[in-house]
C-alpha cells in the first residue's frame, strides 16, 4: 500500500511583529492554530495528534518546551510530538505531520511551529564563544556572508542582485498583513545605501528579529471532502549533509540538490520552472534566492541571478519566488519554514488574499536551517495527486 | 597530562519573557500581595491559573483570589540544597493547596527538619521584602504558629471575582545561567597542544586522504577514524571572507574585521579566523595570508594563539586551486 492522499484544509499564523509582548509563547501558538481550526471548520476536539516544531532550545531558554505547552497545544489525551531542525525545523514539522496522515496513522493532524526571538538574542546564542577557539563567530549573518561572496565569484552575478531581491520581497510583503516589516517605497536604490552589515550583505538585505507563529491542520481524503480548497500534497522530502566536510559545496549544497531532486520526482514534475506556479523559498538573506534558484533547479548552476535580475521572480514573473513577502519580511525563526508550506498551500487554495498568483495550482514550499546543512521542501496542489 | 583539555563555560542570559494575560494576572496579585487563581469550566480553582481551560480549550477568564493560608498535600525534603535554590540550608518542596483553591500550588517550605513537616499541616505565605510580579513575591510557605487562626486574610475566596488590575504585570525577566566543562576531543586536543608549541596540526582521513583541521576524530564525509598527524604550513589562501561591521552582544573582538576561511597549504579544509594587517577592503578572495603569532608568553591551548594571519605579498592564488573549498 502506497501514501494516502493527504491536504492542508486549515492555515493559520500570527501579525509578526519584532516584540508580541502581549502573549506568551502558549498564547502566541494558539493564535495561529485558533486560526488555522477556523479555517479547517474544526475544532482541537476533533484533532487527532499534535506535531510541534521550534529553533535551538538556546534561543529562548526553554528546555523542551513543549512540556509546558502541551496543554495549551490542546495535546492531553494525544500524541504531542516535537522534531528539531534549526532553521528548517517549520518544513521538517509540517512534513512529520503530513506523514502521520500519509501513513494512515492518523486522520487530522494539527501542526504548529513558533519563535518569540524578543525574549532572547539569537545573534548571542549563535555565537557564543567556546574554550580553544578563535572568537570569530558573528551570528548567522557572519555565517552565511563568505559562502555569499563565494556565490557572487562563483556565478559572476552584478553586485546589485541581492538589492532587487530585498526590493521586491519588502514590496511582496506590503500585500501581507500578517508581514513583519511593511516597509513602504523600498527599492533597489535605497537596499544598496543600507549599511553594510556583514560585507557582501547589507542591513536591507537580511531578514528581521520577529515573534510569530504558523500553524497547519492536515487531513486524509475523507475529511479533505469538506473542504471548499484542501491543498493537496504532491510530495515532500527532507535530506541532510555533514556541517564542515573537505570540499563540501556551501553555495550549492548536494542536499539540497538530491532533495530538489526527488521532490521532483515524486511530484512528477520534470521542468519546474514551468510547472510551479509560485515558490516560497527560504531566503533569509537577500542572495539566497539566487543561489536557491539553483540549487532547486529552476536555473542551471550560475544562471539564478539572471531570473532575478529579469523580474521572473516577481508576482509577475515565470517563477513567482516569495509573494508574501518572505523571511526578508518576517522571521520567527521556528516558525519560518512552516510559513513558506503554508504560504504555498494558500496559493494553491486561491487563498493568498492581495497576494495572491491568479490560478496558482501548484506551488513549492522550502526550508533550510543549520549551516545549509537540513533541507526540507513540499509540493502542494489544487488538484488531488494522481500518482 | 590528561588525554583529554577541558574548560569551563558559561553560558548566561537574561530571558524577558511575556507572560501574556493569565499569567500576567497572577503575577499582578503576587506584586499586590494577593493570590489569585483561574476557575476552569469543570468548577476547579488552579492556582496559578492555566492560560487555556483543559475541557473547552478557551483562554481562562475567570479569576479568584483565594487564601494566603492552605494545607500541604505532599512534600519532599531537600537536604543539600544547590545554587538558585530558595534557601541555602535544608528545605522542604511543598504541595500546597489554599483555602479557596481545589489544586495544589509547588513551593518552598521554611522548616528546618523533616521531623517538622507532614502532609495536612497547615501553611501560610511568607511574603518577600520587595514585591516585582514574579513567583519570587511568595519567598516560602511557613508553618502556622500553634493556636495562630488557621484563615488567612481571605475567607473562603473562591466565589470572588477579581476586576482587573490598571497597571498588569505583562514581562519577566528570568536569568538562566548555565555552567558546564567543555571538553575537547582526543584529536582536537592535539591540535590545541600542537598550538601551545607553536605548531598546526591536522589528521589526514585514511579513506578519502583528506587532511582535516582541525582533526575531526572520524571523517565527516566517510567516517573512518582519522589517526595520522600532520603538521600544516602556516601559510595559506583566503577561500573566502566576510567584513563583519555589526557590533553584538558578547562579541569579542571590535568590529569592524574580516572573518575570512583561511585555507592552509596541505589542508583540505578551510579554518575561520581573523586578517589583519591589510585594510578590510583590500582584502580578497585567493589572497595567500601566513598566521601572525602572539607573543610565545601569552600562549595558551588556543586558536587564539595565532593573534591573525597576514598577508604575504606573494601574487594572488589561482582560482581553480580554492574553488572547490567554497
Amino acid at each position: 500500500m502506497g501514501k494516502q492522499p493527504a491536504a492542508i484544509i486549515g492555515v493559520g499564523q500570527t501579525h509578526h511583529r519584532a516584540k508580541r509582548e502581549d502573549v506568551s509563547m502558549a498564547g502566541l501558538c494558539r493564535e495561529a492554530i485558533d486560526r488555522a481550526l477556523a479555517d479547517a471548520n474544526l475544532s482541537l476536539d476533533d484533532i487527532d495528534a499534535i506535531v510541534v516544531g521550534k529553533a535551538p532550545d538556546l534561543f529562548e531558554g526553554v528546555m523542551m518546551p513543549e512540556l509546558f505547552l502541551a496543554e495549551a497545544l490542546g495535546a492531553a489525551g494525544k500524541p504531542l510530538l516535537r522534531v528539531h531542525t534549526a532553521g528548517s525545523v517549520g518544513g521538517s514539522t509540517a512534513i512529520v505531520a503530513s506523514s502521520l496522515v500519509q501513513a494512515g496513522v492518523h486522520k487530522r493532524v494539527l501542526t504548529v511551529a513558533y519563535e518569540k526571538q524578543s525574549e532572547s538574542n539569537a545573534m548571542w546564542a549563535l555565537s557564543v564563544p567556546l574554550p580553544f577557539n578563535m572568537p570569530v563567530h558573528a551570528g548567522a549573518g557572519g555565517y552565511f556572508a563568505p559562502h555569499v561572496r563565494s556565490y557572487i565569484r562563483r556565478s559572476q552575478a552584478p553586485t546589485h542582485v541581492g538589492a532587487i531581491v530585498a526590493a521586491k520581497d519588502r514590496t511582496n510583503a506590503l500585500k501581507n498583513p500578517y508581514a513583519h516589516l511593511h516597509n513602504e517605497g523600498t527599492t533597489v536604490e535605497t537596499v544598496l545605501a543600507s549599511q553594510m552589515l556583514w560585507d557582501p550583505i547589507r542591513y536591507d538585505e537580511t531578514c528581521p528579529s520577529s515573534d510569530g507563529a504558523c500553524a497547519l491542520v492536515i487531513v486524509d481524503e475523507d475529511t479533505a471532502a469538506s473542504s471548499p480548497n484542501p491543498a493537496w500534497i504532491h510530495g515532500t522530502v527532507m535530506r541532510s549533509e555533514a556541517t564542515t566536510a573537505a570540499e563540501r559545496d556551501q553555495v550549492n549544497p548536494q542536499a539540497g540538490r538530491d532533495a530538489a531532486a526527488a521532490l521532483w520526482k515524486q511530484a512528477g514534475i520534470t521542468n519546474p520552472i514551468e510547472e510551479i506556479d509560485a515558490a516560497e523559498i527560504y531566503v533569509p538573506f537577500s542572495w539566497f534566492e539566487p543561489m536557491w534558484l539553483e540549487n532547486l533547479g529552476f536555473a542551471a548552476e550560475g544562471d539564478g541571478w539572471k531570473l532575478t535580475e529579469a523580474g521572473e521572480t516577481a508576482m509577475d514573473g515565470r517563477i513567482p519566488v516569495n509573494c508574501s513577502g518572505g523571511v526578508l519580511s518576517s522571521n520567527p525563526i521556528g516558525a519560518s519554514g512552516m510559513l513558506r508550506f503554508g504560504e504555498a498551500a494558500l496559493q494553491v487554495r486561491g487563498a493568498a488574499g492581495e497576494h495572491q498568483v491568479d490560478g496558482a495550482r501548484r506551488a513549492l514550499g522550502h526550508a533550510y536551517g543549520g549551516g545549509s546543512q537540513f533541507f526540507a521542501m513540499w509540493v502542494v496542489g489544487s488538484e488531488k495527486p494522481s500518482n | 597530562m590528561s588525554r583529554t583539555l577541558q574548560a569551563p563555560v558559561t553560558v548566561a542570559f537574561d530571558y524577558t519573557r511575556s507572560t501574556g494575560p493569565v499569567i500576567g494576572r497572577f503575577f499582578s496579585g503576587l506584586r499586590d500581595g494577593v493570590v489569585i487563581g483561574g476557575r476552569t469550566s469543570a468548577g476547579e480553582v488552579v492556582v496559578p491559573p492555566l492560560e487555556f481551560d483543559p475541557v473547552t480549550h478557551e483562554p481562562t477568564t475567570d479569576f479568584v483570589e483565594v487564601s494566603s493560608v492552605g494545607t500541604v498535600t505532599s512534600w519532599t525534603w531537600v537536604p543539600e540544597p544547590v545554587k538558585a535554590q530558595p534557601f541555602d540550608r535544608p528545605f522542604a518542596f511543598a504541595l500546597v493547596t489554599l483555602d479557596g483553591a481545589t489544586a495544589p500550588l509547588l513551593h518552598a517550605l521554611d522548616v528546618t527538619s523533616p521531623e517538622d513537616v507532614s502532609t495536612g499541616m497547615r501553611v501560610r505565605v511568607r511574603w518577600a521584602a520587595e514585591r516585582t510580579g514574579a513567583i519570587t513575591d511568595i519567598a516560602c510557605f511557613e508553618p502556622l504558629a500553634p493556636g495562630e487562626a488557621s484563615t488567612g486574610s481571605t475567607n473562603e475566596a473562591s466565589s470572588q471575582v477579581v476586576e482587573p488590575v490598571e497597571t498588569p504585570v505583562t514581562g519577566v525577566v528570568v536569568p538562566v545561567s548555565l555552567d558546564y566543562d567543555y571538553a575537547a576531543s582526543p584529536e582536537e586536543s592535539l591540535f590545541y597542544r600542537g598550538l601551545n608549541e607553536g605548531k598546526i596540526m591536522g589528521q589526514r582521513c585514511p579513506t578519502c586522504q583528506k587532511v582535516y583541521v582541525p582533526p575531526r576524530s572520524a571523517c565527516p564525509a566517510d567516517g573512518t577514524p582519522t589517526e595520522e598527524e600532520v603538521e600544516l604550513s602556516q601559510t595559506g589562501t583566503i577561500t573566502t571572507f566576510c567584513i563583519v561591521n555589526v557590533p553584538f552582544l558578547g562579541q569579542k573582538i571590535t568590529p569592524p574585521y574580516v572573518s575570512a576561511y583561511v585555507l592552509l597549504d596541505g589542508a583540505d579544509i578551510a579554518v575561520l579566523h581573523l586578517i589583519l594587517g591589510v585594510p578590510a577592503e583590500e582584502v580578497r578572495m585567493g589572497m595567500r595570508v601566513k598566521a601572525v603569532w602572539k607573543p610565545k608568553e601569552e600562549w595558551t591551548f588556543s586558536l587564539e594563539n595565532i593573534d591573525h594571519f597576514a598577508p604575504t605579498g606573494d601574487p594572488d592564488a589561482d582560482f581553480d586551486t580554492y574553488k572547490h573549498h567554497l
